[in-house]
């Protein structure tokens, strides 16, 4: 098993080259593009830019398993939106440190995301999308239900950031720092010889299996590590919102996220920055002018999928292969 | 090739999201109008109810020229759509963007107090026409968070608790919706009826959204009782009178409700099975106080419809900031002074026709209808008063520091007074 996976890398890489080169191009310009944004915004926008950095993380957690894994999940809204529910309770109810509520936080996401791959890792297709589904509203249930520890429909206040991070523009580039770290990870990630292997499951699961893979285990373990990430997110989100209610872990919190990475294009882990960009600021922007935006929304996802099927940067690329022939 | 690519691509990347990012900003002076963030749900499903809102407030500002304290007011809607995440966004928007001088509406409890944890920190102000959260003006009071025009929930329901008893009922279920509103009402209806010698049979809570009230209603009809207390609001309020019409409860067993059970917005709709419901409330449309009738008819003149609390709570709420930015002669900058003139405002000439002041934990002291459900003049139904509780506080009877000392309402604790 050791030996197949050291050729699956190896014979990957040399096609890898350049594709390499062009994702750490496109890391930087991220990097760089969001590390200069607060000097022309206001202090409104660099929240809303702070909210993206956020919820690119969450869509990146998502991609990981519908781009790379093959299989969409519409569970990872619970997730994240669990972790944001521990870091409030403990900090705000229990009076516990924030670092440490961070911390039990994202834990909490992890074993939570364990927990739902022991069910998922059994299906695909369409079977996985119900489940992390089903999954997912049960915790939305909880959350609503359990109103002695979640608030329920009134949800948990928080307590406010602490103080080494308290200030705007301090928490946008924690936030910078942090998510540019952890998509670094989750690209070393996915070009791994673990992440080719999923790969691989994407694109013919019987013949990895009669390759001597262990599917199941692979798939368990590609849905616990994206958990973590959905939850890191939650737990920045905590710090952010300082606020959380049913409505943070509920379905359309996943939908979002799934549709942020769809948008932006899946496979592409960069595509959840542009997905996530898009989507809230048409959300801020458009909703100035109209009530009907949600309908201005829907409208923009209809053409994004006809006219750009594979995402921004799917059609981004297309364009330029098309300019060079 | 690939540095040029590089170049193309984050060139074209970054103009792009520069482009969404530039937002049209107005520049503003401390002298120009006074900017008013109002929030509401729009969309979602009660989004009806932020439709009236958005009216009431509107037909307020439209009848007095759109200014007050000699400075122009704009109204800048936005869309909460019924959660607390979109609600603190679109706070942060009006606040940190718009600049709004105050922050107003709501509708949905958990909307409400997120958007008042956020302006906890900044200070700024924010008024709550609708949100009745019993602990915005009792446990965690929020200086800079005032019920203008507004009330908690457990305020409502006491007096048409005393009636009952009134009226010889003594064995009383309840059914209500299963969240803190529900929970606040019922537990204020509960508590004076069983300290006042009534007996809560049973108490029922169905989740938000129930389609058949039968295995509820199947109960009610068995259980012995002398009547219902019913704490519904929206499409449920709709079905369970129906439903209770269809089961032939209605006539056999009296039927009471909270203050939005029999809401214009709910019976507006409706038939003979909303009629002879009583229920509670500051507001009944079909009061002949001169005051009233003049609101009534020209919201109805305006809009086609009856006025329901909603729209008459931010109409007031609006009146109400009227007043206050009078006072301060329309300095709304200075905010402690604004916040000080909002409190000691006694609104006179509201629609209520009676006038109307805070108490000291900053909720207003209503005059309390009980209310019936008849048919009017023009075969239209209405809540029209039949008796009144004057100057009712959220604390009814009893001493606030007293009371404030009993845990708030929860499905686990309604306040009953076991005899």
């Amino acid at each position: 098993m050791t030996a197949t996976t050291t050729t699956g890398a190896a014979a990957a890489s040399p096609a890898g080259g350049a594709s390499q080169r062009s994702a750490l191009a496109w890391g930087a310009g991220i990097a760089a593009f969001f590390a200069v944004l607060p000097v022309v915004l206001s202090s409104y926008q660099v929240s809303v830019a702070t909210e993206v950095l956020i919820f690119a993380l969450l869509a990146m957690s998502i991609d990981v398993l519908a781009g790379y894994a093959g299989r969409t999940s519409l569970g990872h809204g619970a997730l994240f939106g669990a972790s944001t529910y521990v870091v409030l309770y403990w900090t705000a109810v229990l009076g516990g440190s924030p670092w440490a509520g961070l911390a039990i936080g994202i834990v909490a996401a992890t074993v939570l995301s364990a927990v739902f791959a022991l069910f998922c890792t059994r299906v695909s297709g369409v079977y996985f999308l119900l489940l992390t589904l089903a999954l997912g509203m049960i915790v939305w249930g909880v959350c609503l239900r359990w109103t002695s520890v979640t608030g329920g429909e009134n949800g948990i206040r928080g307590v406010g950031r602490p103080e080494a991070i308290a200030d705007p523009l301090v928490f946008y580039y924690t936030v910078l720092v942090v998510v540019m770290a952890l998509t670094w990870v989750l690209w070393r990630f996915v070009r791994s010889p673990f992440g080719l292997t999923l790969r691989g499951v994407r694109d013919s699961e019987s013949r990895m299996r009669s390759l001597g893979y262990n599917v199941q285990l692979h798939m368990f373990l590609a849905f616990t590590v994206s958990g973590f990430f959905a939850g890191v997110a939650g737990a920045l989100y905590a710090l952010f919102n300082n606020f959380v209610s049913p409505s943070t872990v509920q379905l359309s919190q996943s939908v979002e996220g799934l549709l942020m990475a769809i948008i932006g294009g899946v496979g592409t882990l960069a595509g959840s920055f542009i997905g996530a960009a898009a989507i809230i600021t048409l959300e801020n922007v458009v909703s100035e002018y109209t009530a009907r935006w949600p309908m201005v929304l829907g409208l923009m996802f209809v053409l994004a999928m006809i006219f750009a099927p594979e995402g921004v940067i799917g059609a981004v690329r297309r364009l330029f292969a098309r300019s060079k022939t | 090739m690939q540095r040029r690519d590089f170049l193309k691509k984050t060139g074209l990347g970054v103009s792009a999201a520069a482009a969404a990012f530039s937002v049209p900003r107005l520049a503003l002076g401390q002298s120009g109008p006074i900017r008013i963030g109002l929030m509401a749900p729009l969309s979602g499903v009660v989004a009806a109810g932020g439709r009236e809102i958005v009216e009431g407030f509107n037909l307020y500002w439209e009848q007095n020229g759109n200014s007050a304290g000699g400075r122009k007011v704009e109204v800048l809607v936005e869309d909460d759509a019924g959660n607390p995440d979109t609600a603190l966004q679109k706070a942060r928007r009006l606040v940190e963007q718009e600049k709004v001088n105050f922050l107003f509406g709501n509708l949905l409890a958990n909307t409400g107090l997120a958007v008042a944890s956020y302006v906890k920190g900044n200070g700024v102000p924010y008024f709550i026409p609708v949100i009745a959260a019993d602990d915005l003006t009792q446990r965690d009071r929020v200086p800079n968070v005032i019920r203008v025009a507004g009330y908690t929930a457990s305020q409502m329901p006491r007096p048409l608790a005393d009636w009952a008893l009134k009226q010889g009922y003594r064995r009383i279920a309840t059914i209500s919706q299963d969240y803190t509103f529900g929970h606040e009402q019922c537990g204020g209806f509960a508590q004076v009826f069983s300290e006042g010698g009534g007996t809560i049979v049973n108490q029922f809570w169905n989740p938000l959204n129930t389609a058949d009230f039968s295995p509820y209603l199947g109960q009610l009809a068995s259980a012995k009782i002398d009547a219902v207390f019913a704490m519904e609001l929206g499409a449920d309020a709709n079905r369970f009178m129906q439903q209770y019409a269809n089961f032939g409860l209605k006539g056999q067993l009296p039927l009471l409700g909270a203050q939005n059970f029999t809401d214009q917005s709910v019976i507006r709709t409706m038939g003979p099975e909303c009629e002879d419901i009583v229920s509670s409330a500051h507001f009944a449309e079909g009061s002949d106080n001169p005051a009233t009738r003049k609101f009534v008819e020209a919201y109805s003149k305006k809009y086609g419809k009856m006025p329901s609390l909603y729209g008459f709570s931010h109409y007031s709420g609006a009146m109400w900031i009227h007043h206050a930015i009078d006072a301060v002669k329309g300095d709304v900058e200075s905010r402690d002074a604004f916040l000080d003139a909002v409190r000691k405002v006694v609104l006179t000439d509201s629609p209520l026709g009676r006038p109307v002041r805070l108490d000291e934990y900053g909720n207003p002291i209503y005059d309390i209808f009980i209310r019936k459900v008849v048919k009017n003049a023009e075969g239209k139904y209405w809540n029209v008063p039949i008796e009144t509780y004057e100057s009712v506080s959220q604390f009814w009877t009893y001493d606030p520091a007293e009371y404030l000392k009993q845990p708030p309402y929860s499905r686990t604790f309604q306040g009953i007074r076991k005899s």
